[in-house]
């Protein structure tokens, strides 16, 4: 009999083309996804005078540029938006443009599309990759130089991460989402707590996400340091996936393929924490590093009591206007986000819309869904209208305020409730205070001007 | 690209952990042509303004930082703003992953070093720039006084000392990459994209 395995030793052993004396493993490619920022590549491989050497396995998609609120776009903008579509047509690259009904941010279409699939290896030049891995797939983020090296060969050079596992066992609390278990891994364990690791979520709290939230949750182990996320596919991946439109033509052959994806039962890890779903309350982040995050019950801390992470906190509170011993219920806003590549997707649009419905916004904000799929099922369903009638803006699909690329920015010294993935030092825009948290307390932060418990919001709505 | 295996020059002290690829480089530069060069984009808006922001007095050859350097987005611009500024080694008790690739993958070297000695440095360092020298085949600095070994792959030491690119070092694999290939959508033909 042979060894049990962990679930990332199955990925990587199916995808290992040859192993180097150090160790290092030559990784077959299945799916590369490029977008606009994958100039400096498409730059490189044409410095080489290479080809993309399976252009049927390569996907495009303009996202990290995309205009999401109509008007003029500036040149350079429109020039990254170019500079792809011509790289796409050089190289056959199927795109999806702005002018394409499958358009959106890579990590929402990727799935949505049927492209992302249990199994596969998936690479794409952002750190955000680790989504896909929501789907039982070996996904992880690559810089520039290595996104040429896929498009020139279809494979990339990795050491195989140690294995991690979390285990969330017991039951959410109302009002608790995948969102909160992520920011409450990361305060616990550090930023770079998961380093060289490739972290597997398990526990009875994670069978029960839906693959929205299972997504949201991997989507975020970049920010706890570990390049990959996975969660064992079962069959919540399968009926997400069968009706897609890239979905399998045999779907019953390869979901029995499938099913031989998981960690056997003696598996070991190289390291395993358990967390109590029951013990995770709504959390908010209150500094400039997602591990600076706390339940919404809780105060601003004193940096005193943070040992070695002190300097860091005192740094974090002078960016971020807030003081040491401030109830973090009640901290005001300027402004709300709601989107991007963690929580842009349809369940997260409906969390929010269920905490905003027949109220109203008390601060401006903005509602970019990830897709423009996702934008015309969340109107057909009312959500859109929901957000207007809350005196929100909804936009087009784009990774938006996320990240600012496209002119969606936060002023200097306003503060953004956000539903985003980073609240580092100007991410939003120079200057821009962010606050993570979920699109559910994003909504409820709207409403109440300040941030707050939703938990009361959502009494008597389902 | 060319390889390095000693170089001596400045080094300088960046105060605070999880400076983050963000940090390194504002979002907003990365539609430039790295022709132009990207050292001007360098901690662009934590530098610019802060009058006291070491890099705006020296330009360095080495880094020490803080823990989680190069944390958050893959962005290689980060490390093309680093190189392009001059820097060739960063030291600092731990590095996001995917910044650590990026910078073998440009000539930059990202060693890890205790948090003691990381303390150590800075305090020696302060404010200003000292003297550093650094040796990568046998593994060792001097910086400020500290004389010290660090750990590397032999894999990325390789890469730095010659320059090295991975596309020249697939190219001799190609034969057992087809045939990868083709093993493997034989055996699983769902791994293939349904087409459209």
């Amino acid at each position: 009999m042979s060894a049990p395995m962990t679930l990332l030793d199955k990925l990587w052993d199916a995808h290992e083309i040859l192993q180097r004396d150090d160790g290092t493993s030559l990784l077959w490619v299945d799916r590369h996804l490029v977008h606009e920022g994958s100039h400096h590549a498409f730059a490189k491989l044409k410095e080489r005078g290479k080809a993309v050497s399976n252009p049927a396995l390569t996907f495009g998609v303009v996202d990290h540029y995309a205009p999401t609120r109509g008007g003029a776009v500036a040149p350079d903008i429109e020039r990254m938006m170019v500079t792809l579509g011509e790289n796409a047509r050089t190289h056959g690259i199927r795109l999806f443009d702005l002018m394409d009904p499958g358009q959106g941010i890579v990590h929402v279409i990727g799935p949505e599309q049927g492209l992302t699939l249990p199994g596969l290896l998936i690479n794409c030049g952002d750190s955000h990759t680790s989504t896909h891995g929501a789907f039982g797939a070996l996904a992880f983020g690559v810089g520039a130089t290595e996104v040429a090296h896929i498009l020139a060969t279809q494979t990339i050079w990795q050491k195989r991460p140690r294995a991690m596992r979390i285990r969330f066992d017991g039951m959410l609390p109302s009002g608790v989402t995948a969102k909160d278990m992520a920011l409450h891994w990361i305060a616990l364990l550090g930023a770079d707590g998961a380093q060289g690791h490739a972290v597997e979520y398990a526990g009875s709290a994670v069978e029960t996400l839906s693959m929205e939230a299972r997504m949201t949750l991997c989507n975020l182990s970049i920010e706890g340091g570990a390049r990959m996320g996975m969660v064992a596919p079962d069959a919540v991946t399968f009926e997400y996936l069968r009706a897609r439109p890239f979905a399998p033509l045999d779907f019953d052959a390869a979901e029995a393929d499938w099913r031989a994806l998981s960690s056997d039962a003696e598996a070991a890890f190289d390291r395993e924490v358990h967390i109590d779903a029951a013990d995770i309350a709504p959390t908010v982040t209150w500094g400039t590093s997602p591990e600076e995050a706390a339940p919404i019950t809780a105060r601003v801390p004193a940096p005193d009591s943070l040992g070695s992470k002190a300097a860091h906190a005192r740094a974090s509170l002078d960016y971020m206007g807030l003081e040491a011993g401030t109830p973090l219920d009640g901290v005001t806003v300027d402004q709300v986000f709601i989107g991007s590549c963690t929580n842009g997707r349809i369940e997260d649009l409906r969390m929010a819309a269920k905490v905003l419905v027949g109220r109203r916004a008390r601060v401006p904000g903005l509602v970019s869904p990830g897709s423009s799929r996702v934008k015309r099922q969340a109107e057909e369903e009312g959500l859109a209208q929901i957000f207007t009638d809350a005196g929100l803006e909804w936009a087009g699909a784009g990774c938006s305020m996320c990240v600012g690329m496209n002119g969606d920015l936060v002023e200097s010294g306003k503060r953004c409730a956000s539903s985003t993935n980073r609240n580092f030092k100007g991410r939003q825009g120079r200057g821009a205070r962010t606050h993570l948290m979920s699109p559910a307390m994003v909504a409820a932060a709207a409403v109440a001007g300040h941030l707050t418990d939703v938990r009361p919001m959502l009494e008597g709505r389902g | 690209m060319s390889g390095w295996s000693e170089l001596s020059g400045d080094a300088v002290a960046l105060r605070g952990a999880n400076i983050d690829t963000d940090q390194l480089i504002p979002a907003r530069f990365m539609s430039q042509p790295r022709a132009d060069g990207y050292g001007g984009f360098l901690l662009h808006d934590v530098r610019v303004g802060d009058e006291g922001h070491p890099l705006n007095h020296h330009a360095p050859q080495v880094l020490i930082a803080g823990r989680n350097f190069g944390s958050g987005s893959s962005r290689e611009a980060a490390v093309y703003a680093l190189v392009d500024f001059g820097v060739r080694a960063v030291f600092a008790p731990s590095f996001g992953d995917i910044f650590a690739g990026n910078a073998v993958n440009n000539g930059l070297l990202a060693a890890q070093i205790d948090e003691e000695l990381c303390a150590a440095l800075m305090e020696a360092l302060g404010d200003g720039a000292g003297a550093a020298r650094v040796d990568l085949a046998a593994g060792c600095a001097a910086i400020a006084g500290h004389d010290f070994d660090f750990t590397l792959d032999p894999v990325r030491r390789e890469k730095l000392v010659n320059g090295w690119d991975d596309i020249d070092l697939t190219g001799q694999h190609m034969d057992k990459i087809t045939e990868f290939c083709g093993a493997r959508f034989a055996a699983h033909p769902w791994a293939m994209p349904t087409p459209q």
